[in-house]
């Protein structure tokens, strides 16, 4: 698929420039209004997705969770707040600023982006890669200085992977990788963090501490955090607000308590759902499955 | 934990550069007419000492008129390919890239062999034609390197091993018209042409020639060593070095020229030698880790080395008789390919 609108590279302005806004702590962090975007696919230009108009807002220590099934455009979504795309239409500001007006290196230092597979071609240990989070920050050759190597040290510390500093990337486990990878994003010490499916091939388990991680580095660190997720019970467990996306439409944005309806879901997911509160106020999900009787 | 300074590199830099001046001595004494160390280290220190009216004529024809232009050249064309070849692993984000398993090499050739015949019917100073020779093999070059990329791809992404089929054949076809062009020459270029096409040292070269290969080389070099530290990112894909604040398209424009460049100055002076890029930057990798900024150099020097080594082997090892360097080069590269080709299947 090719994007039929301007990707970053391409300067032009779509928009008249806009003064950033003054922020405030507690204000507004990450505001998304009308922003939407299409996908261009063949010669006849017709779009093979959209994702229709978009609008959220997100303060400072929010977690915010983007949900829908396949292809509801939960990925368009991110790239759009990653700035890596550039919105057809709307906009998306980081603290009053285009985010993908910002140039590479600048963007990089607010909004770090953590991926559903990080592979690697050539072997590299842990501190390699936790340190290349600090690449934003670096002169021209880009040595390492003492502050990067504590700032890379201290984000691994964060995440609880002191002990795999000096270990091989390839020669760790899932779950272990997955907390390198966030170690990485954290020294770039961002203003946003944005997680896609962050959960995928993790245990039950691994899952749950790395949603509790989130929860605490969002409240430690005072930032924005968005999960793009398909564990509704984790995101109703830990998100302050929900996104719900179905075939590139944003259907509801709210707490999860008020987006979480049982009909709504039903039809989003296209599966027998159960939703029930618990007692901490967050809404829970159960699959109504059918029983088979054994016959005779 | 120990990242990378430039002391590092300086220190790599130095026991390398040790290494090739003592590759480079042997160089100077081994061949069809062996030289002993002491006459070399007299004759060394007399040339130094500006008295080169006192060397013997036949010291003066086998050492300063044959090897040492040789020696020189061996230092360029293995710099140039290796740093080339890993310019192209980090650009493609394949191990196996290598300006001779591309058929960057042979588009290089074709470019080169191309003006070769052009330029009689071009207006032009025959003095300058050699000139022009780099410049024809960097644009076979470049535009094998963008055709191979575009071949490689599938469903838009770039496929590690469609890519490598995609060089391959590029590789053979543009090979099948380099031997078309050949039966256009006079039957007595056709030997030379056909050493030159597997590799080979011994042609002599037009100094200016040398000169636009040297400042190439550093040009081209130094533009790559900017983006050193962008490069170790591109390794981990595009979309996640854009992320860490890469500007990926410089980047890649970069190296894609750069790394053109080098290729076609390697091989419009010394033909296809293969596998250089290959073997050199991986075991460069094993001794001082996969950063750029330490492969770099250092890959420069270790091509430098490795190609006046195998010169060497090339001249001596059927002695009067001289293999083509290429040859050497392919019969070490070749396993090293099979090597990580199955370490990356298995």
């Amino acid at each position: 698929m090719s994007p039929s609108g301007s990707e970053t590279g391409d300067t032009s302005v779509l928009h008249p420039a806009i003064e950033p806004e003054r922020w405030r702590p507690g204000a507004v962090r990450l505001s998304v209004q009308q922003a939407g975007y299409a996908y261009a696919s063949d010669e006849r230009g017709a779009p093979l997705f959209t994702l229709e108009a978009t609008n959220f807002e997100a303060r400072q220590s929010e977690l915010v969770a983007i949900l829908g099934p396949n292809a509801s455009g939960k990925s368009t979504l991110l790239a759009l707040l990653a700035g890596t795309l550039k919105p057809l239409s709307g906009r998306v500001q980081l603290e009053g600023f285009e985010t993908s007006q910002l140039d590479p290196r600048t963007r990089a230092q607010r909004i770090a982006v953590v991926q559903q597979e990080s592979p690697l071609l050539f072997p590299a240990r842990v501190w390699e890669y936790v340190l290349q989070g600090r690449h934003p920050y670096g002169r021209s050759l880009r040595f390492a200085s003492s502050e990067d190597s504590t700032i890379a040290l201290n984000a691994l510390a964060q995440v609880g992977g002191q002990h795999l500093r000096d270990r091989w990337m390839d020669q760790i486990s899932g779950g272990e990788k997955q907390r390198v990878v966030l170690a990485r994003a954290l020294a770039q010490q961002p203003q946003l963090l944005l997680l896609d499916e962050p959960t995928l091939h993790l245990d039950i388990g691994a899952q749950v501490e790395l949603l509790q991680q989130l929860r605490r580095l969002a409240e430690e660190n005072r930032y924005t955090v968005v999960v793009v997720t398909h564990e509704l019970n984790l995101a109703a467990e830990f998100a302050d607000q929900v996104v719900l996306l179905h075939g590139g439409k944003c259907l509801r944005v709210g707490p999860p308590r008020e987006v979480y309806r049982q009909d709504l879901l039903e039809q989003v997911f296209e599966a027998p759902l159960d939703v029930e509160l618990t007692l901490a106020g967050r809404p829970r999900v159960n699959v109504r499955g059918k029983r088979v009787e054994p016959a005779g | 934990m120990r990242p990378v300074t430039l002391k590092m590199v300086l220190k790599a830099c130095g026991a390398l550069l040790l290494v090739l001046l003592v590759v480079v001595g042997i160089a100077l004494k081994l061949g069809a007419v062996p030289i002993s160390l002491s006459d070399l280290a007299l004759h060394v220190g007399r040339g130094a000492l500006g008295r080169s009216d006192q060397l013997p004529s036949e010291y003066r024809l086998i050492v300063l008129n044959l090897r040492v232009p040789r020696i020189l050249l061996g230092i360029l064309v293995g710099a140039a390919l290796s740093v080339a070849g890993a310019g192209f692993q980090a650009l493609l984000r394949n191990p196996l890239a290598d300006p001779y398993v591309l058929g960057v090499s042979s588009g290089a050739a074709l470019g080169a062999i191309t003006w070769l015949i052009a330029s009689p019917h071009v207006l032009l100073m025959p003095a300058l034609v050699p000139l022009f020779t780099p410049l024809a093999a960097f644009l076979g070059a470049a535009a094998t390197v963008a055709a191979v990329y575009f071949l490689g791809r599938r469903s838009g992404q770039l496929d590690s091993g469609t890519l490598l089929l995609a060089g391959i054949v590029t590789a053979s076809f543009l090979s099948a018209v380099i031997m078309f062009l050949m039966t256009t020459l006079p039957s007595r270029d056709l030997r030379g042409m056909a050493f030159w096409l597997m590799g080979d040292l011994s042609t002599p070269q037009v100094a200016s020639v040398l000169w636009v290969f040297v400042a190439g080389l550093v040009v081209a070099t130094g533009a790559m060593y900017t983006t050193a530290s962008d490069l170790n990112l591109l390794l981990t894909g595009e979309r996640e070095a854009m992320h860490l604040g890469v500007d990926v398209t410089r980047v890649k424009v970069v190296v894609y020229v750069a790394a053109s460049l080098l290729t076609g100055l390697a091989v419009s002076a010394s033909g296809a030698i293969g596998y250089v890029g290959l073997l050199v930057p991986h075991t460069m990798r094993l001794l001082f880790g996969s950063d750029y900024r330490l492969l770099i150099p250092t890959s420069a020097l270790g091509g430098a080395i490795a190609i006046v080594l195998a010169d060497t082997l090339a001249r001596t090892i059927v002695a009067p008789t001289e293999l083509q360097v290429g040859a050497m080069t392919a019969m070490a590269g070749a396993p090293m390919f099979i090597y990580l080709l199955r370490r990356r299947l298995g």
